[in-house]
């Protein structure tokens, strides 16, 4: 069968050549190859099947791909109905080449995948599962019902891969807590996006919701609510879980030594106390990089850390800290003299990152950073992960140049905070980002692994959560996946973004409009 | 206002943390936080006395009932619906059964509601002059509510709910507390837009509801537009079967607008529908033909279409057998009838207007023909024995309006310039210019909102008289049901107590802490209410 299908398919390389073809549109983000034609199928829901290829190393059982099944079968058949009569049956064959089906996605998991759609059968070809899990979410989008409600599918060959290897989305859980229901439906909406990181900005200074079995307190003291704004560890697992299903890493960040205000509650002597003059004012600085208490806790809060995120990376933060507590303290002076680090506090900074990155380095992981980490020179192994969230766009093409040079992988984040609204079409502004704009070597280039949509929370709760990141999101969701020559025009990608937007809301995803407009079937909620 | 003890106890337990960077943007300025003696009121009430003394409501035995002396009893179901609502915003949670147990301590049993006047209005529909005032006496083991009218024991009843609180058990508290309310402005109003966007019947209603815990009182429904025509007409079903997204899905049933304007009505909101013509009417001309002008291209038809036909006997026709319809369908004293953004580049170019024009005498001076086109409109409208508002531009463009006409300024530059003119020229008028709410920027943009005062013009008294209200107008390019809620809310909140409470209402502070407490309140009463900054209410949204 699969042969015949190939010999159709060449007849209908040729039909392309004379019919514009219009369902070519169908995926977002686009895919590296993609060429449809007119030639549709009926799909029905009664005689509409998924299989393993009977030499797929992953076979019936795999339950990463069985689960998988099961959700596609919904997304694709939005309104099944039962239907008495069917007509032409019609078969997804999955092969898979590797089966990590009890596997996490990791930093070089393959999401390649080739799909072949003709009459009555589509191949689906990948090296992984997670490959296979984008081929099945593509397939999901070519298929559209017509005003009669019967389904359809054109027939279509897409060999599709990654631009970019890290393609996230940081969600904030301090500012605002964020109920599971809200992150769960964001990494669904993750999945339709082939997005594959969920960064969780999971504690800062206004609250610690992370339930530590460790240090419970953590949370009882530091989070909004000890019970009910906290993430237990079922919580954590459930999102996990829920992530691990769609091909999505979750990359925990635990934000040091600044951002940690929640953190002082429930760990008194961890914070800095600020002097003023020579007795304590009564408020706290950044974590005390002068006691070696801090250090412990910190490698006990990790070990915990790191084997409850599976992920082989870990976010460190690293950002934006503040030195006027550290200049103020009498005990963090006498430290810095002790060091020979003179009045630099950036070395001060730098030891305690050090010690940070080493402490990671000890447990297995990688280290990911925000680029403040970098701009002090700190000594950091080259394996650590820089993550630019700054500065003008001169600036950003500047650092990374720099970082690059230096020899550091990094992601950027800088032109991606979606948490800033405008009135208008700002969408744009997110798709016409070139990551890859700066002067530096093909091997430099190589060095930008990817990119990072980052939702703070200041006034993001789980009222406004959806339709403030979709499908403003799915614009950085494209750049980061597709070829940049195939998806450079805004006009093009309007309408079908317009599409994939009621796409989404059909699947239950609470995007919001780009222009004036309708969808054929309207949001329901509230 | 006097407020002569402080109030301590809060509904609602929220806490603000500041975060001490916030990536970039420090221009954002933050009111700063502390408890405000007013507790959870919003808008403020005109004259609040606040004690410390405080007072259980029994979950077993507290109840709303008609005062005795009321003149309004149980066959006034708008009363006996607004009882149940607010038992159930402040018991969420299903009533406790059993036993009423003998009290230890001072406990309020019942708000006893008391319509003062003969005529409670019970079964009418709220109007331009309808009386909102009201006073609340909560003491034990009774309050009382007294209002001339049901629209005030409405008002009445959600200043009630929002003195309710739980104490660090639990219980639902209330302190003793006095209260004389009545607005500052008769006309509160709030526009949503149906045309740009398709806004399902569901959204409708929850923001009826919204809009009444902020005592908004008039639901402006901009219905129409070039984009779409949802309104189902009766009389020209053609409208919406040509003119809206979709036929079925997308469109308003007679039925649909009269459940609308019910449940507007239980909750002392008017409905104000707004048919504007004779531009941003495209999407009119899908269903009835002749109706806009032709555009030319050089000397033939372009194919596209202008403004309504002002010239067209027919046109005429057609209004007036339009709005008999919508003059019945909608049972509001007040039309609001556009008359915005004409542009006369395709009544230019047809050479039936040219002549037409030439005829008139109007020379090339197109705003003569919009000033026709109006009047003759005014002249039908009036035939139906209602009143009529209409967009700034109208007067602005010299036409002749008759003395009743509401002139709605929206145009946001110098809008203290067009209500001194618009005023001095003697005509009633209301402001939305400073309250687009569609517009967005990041940050706390309630405060822009809330700091606007109406009254701000060079003007005289009798002047500042006739400035009724304002109108927070959300219009739908870029908002449908995905997003309207968390936009509007708790931003239009500003907007409502601005028309509400007192001029002197202004410290943002006290305005601060009463409005994050407030929007924990609207959340947990199921509206999506976005967040004013960092922090958290005890009972988060559970939506999506």
């Amino acid at each position: 069968l699969a042969r015949r299908c190939y010999k159709q398919w060449l007849w209908f390389m040729v039909l392309f050549m004379s019919f514009s073809v219009i369902y070519v549109d169908a995926v977002w983000p686009m895919p590296q190859m993609i060429s449809s034609s007119m030639a549709r199928y009926t799909l029905n829901p009664r005689e509409f099947i998924f299989q393993y290829s009977s030499g797929s190393s992953a076979q019936p059982g795999c339950s990463l791909l069985d689960s998988a099944f099961e959700r596609y079968f919904p997304l694709i058949f939005t309104d099944y109905r039962h239907d008495e009569w069917f007509r032409f049956p019609f078969t997804v064959v999955v092969h898979v080449e590797r089966a990590e089906c009890e596997g996490y996605p990791d930093a070089d998991s393959s999401e390649s995948y080739k799909l072949s759609v003709c009459s009555g059968q589509a191949a689906l070809r990948a090296e992984t599962v997670w490959g296979a899990l984008r081929g099945l979410e593509s397939f999901s989008q070519l298929v559209y019902q017509d005003d009669f409600g019967e389904y359809f599918v054109n027939e279509t060959k897409i060999e599709d891969f990654p631009r970019f290897q890290f393609r996230g989305i940081l969600l904030d859980t301090s500012r605002h807590y964020l109920p599971l229901h809200a992150i769960l439906k964001t990494l669904d909406a993750m999945s339709y996006n082939k997005f594959n990181v969920f960064h969780w900005h999971i504690v800062d200074d206004p609250s610690f919701p992370y339930q530590s079995s460790t240090f419970p307190d953590l949370s009882s003291k530091g989070a909004f609510h000890p019970s009910t704004h906290v993430y237990t560890q079922i919580d954590v697992k459930r999102v996990i879980a829920h992530a691990r299903l769609r091909g999505i890493r979750v990359l925990a960040e635990f934000d040091s030594p600044g951002h940690t205000q929640s953190w002082g509650k429930g760990q008194p002597g961890l914070l800095t106390p600020c002097y003023k003059g020579t007795v304590p004012s009564g408020t706290f600085g950044p974590v005390n990089p002068a006691n070696s208490s801090s250090y412990q806790f910190m490698t006990r809060l990790f070990k915990e850390v790191t084997s409850v995120f599976p992920d082989s990376y870990v976010h460190l933060g690293g950002d934006e800290v503040d030195f006027t507590c550290w200049k103020s303290n009498p005990d963090v002076r006498g430290f810095m003299l002790k060091m020979g680090f003179g009045t630099d506090y950036t070395k001060l900074e730098s030891y305690y990152m050090e010690n940070m990155v080493n402490i990671t380095k000890g447990l297995n992981k990688t280290a990911i950073v925000w680029q403040d980490v970098f701009d002090y020179h700190e000594k950091i192994p080259v394996d650590t992960v820089l993550h630019i969230w700054k500065g003008s766009p001169g600036q950003i093409q500047q650092e990374l140049s720099s970082i690059t040079l230096a020899g550091y992988r990094v992601i950027l984040a800088a032109p991606w905070y979606i948490n800033h609204i405008d009135y208008g079409q700002d969408w744009e502004k997110y798709y016409t980002i070139q990551p890859l704009n700066f002067t530096g070597t093909e091997q430099q280039k190589k060095l930008v692994i990817g990119g990072e949509v980052c939702m703070w929370g200041e006034y993001v709760d789980a009222t406004n959560l959806s339709p403030r990141l979709w499908p403003r999101a799915s614009a950085a969701g494209e750049r980061l996946w597709s070829d940049e020559r195939m998806t450079s025009s805004v006009i093009d990608a309007f309408p079908r973004l317009v599409d994939f937007r009621c796409r989404l809301l059909r699947r239950g995803i609470q995007a919001e409009p780009l222009f004036v407009g309708h969808c054929r079937h309207e949001y329901q909620g509230i | 206002m006097i407020a002569t003890l402080k109030f301590t106890a809060l509904l609602l337990a929220v806490v603000v943390c500041r975060a001490t960077q916030d990536y970039g943007y420090k221009d954002v300025e933050e009111p700063t936080l502390g408890d405000s003696q007013y507790g959870s009121l919003w808008p403020l009430p005109q004259k609040v006395q606040m004690s410390t003394v405080a007072f259980k409501l029994s979950g077993v035995s507290f109840q709303i009932v008609d005062a005795k002396e009321s003149s309004s009893g149980a066959s006034c179901s708008l009363l006996q619906n607004a009882y149940r609502r607010y038992d159930e915003y402040i018991f969420p949670i299903s009533r406790m059964q059993g036993q009423n147990k003998k009290k230890a301590f001072a406990s309020v049993s019942e708000l006893q509601v008391w319509i003062t006047s003969a005529d409670s209005e019970c079964d009418n529909y709220p109007s331009v002059t309808s009386d909102e005032s009201y006073k609340l006496s909560v003491d034990s083991p009774v309050a009382v509510l007294k209002a001339p009218k049901v629209w005030g024991a409405l008002r009445g009843l959600e200043t009630f709910s929002q003195l309710v609180y739980e104490d660090e058990y639990g219980a639902k508290s209330i302190n003793r507390t006095e209260i004389q309310d009545f607005p500052r402005f008769t006309h509160r109003g709030l526009l949503l837009d149906s045309s740009r966007h398709f806004l399902p019947i569901k959204v409708i209603l929850a923001n009826l509801e919204a809009m009444a815990w902020n005592k908004f009182n008039v639901f402006h429904w901009h219905i129409v537009d070039d984009p779409s025509f949802p309104y189902m007409s009766r009389t020209f079903p053609q409208l919406s079967q040509q003119g809206a997204y979709h036929p079925y899905t997308h469109v308003y049933t007679p039925s649909d607008v009269k459940m609308i304007i019910e449940f507007a009505r239980l909750r002392g909101i008017r409905v104000v529908s707004e048919f504007d013509t004779p531009g941003h009417t495209q999407s009119w001309g899908k269903g009835q033909k002749d109706l806009l002008t032709p555009c030319y291209s050089g000397a033939s038809p372009s194919g596209s279409f202008g403004p309504v036909n002002p010239i067209l006997n027919t046109t005429y026709d057609f209004m007036a057998m339009f709005f008999k319809e919508v003059s019945t369908v909608f049972p509001d004293a007040y039309i609001h009838l556009g008359g915005d953004e004409v542009d006369f580049s395709c009544w230019k170019s047809n050479p039936d207007i040219q002549k037409f024009m030439a005829q008139q005498g109007f020379g090339t001076d197109y705003s003569k023909l919009e000033s026709f086109y109006i009047q003759r409109l005014l002249d039908i409208v009036t035939t139906t024995n209602k009143g009529y508002m209409i967009w700034q531009e109208v007067i602005d463009n010299g036409v002749k309006l008759k003395s009743n006409t509401v002139v709605h300024v929206w145009m946001g530059n110098k809008f203290e310039e067009e209500l001194q003119k618009v005023t001095e020229a003697g005509f009633t008028t209301i402001l939305s210019a400073p309250w687009y709410l569609d517009y967005i920027s990041y940050g706390q943009d309630w405060q822009k909102y809330y700091k606007v005062e109406p009254l701000s013009f060079n003007g005289t008294d009798a002047q500042k008289k006739l400035v009724v209200g304002g109108e927070a107008c959300l219009w739908g390019e870029y908002v449908d049901a995905t997003n309207l809620t968390p936009r509007l809310w708790p931003r239009a909140s500003a907007v409502g107590e601005r028309l509400w409470s007192d001029k002197d209402v202004k410290d943002t502070n006290d305005a601060y802490s009463r409005l994050i407490q407030h929007r924990c309140r609207m959340v947990q009463r199921g509206i999506p209410a976005e967040p004013l900054f960092t922090g958290y209410c005890a009972h988060e949204y559970k939506g999506v």
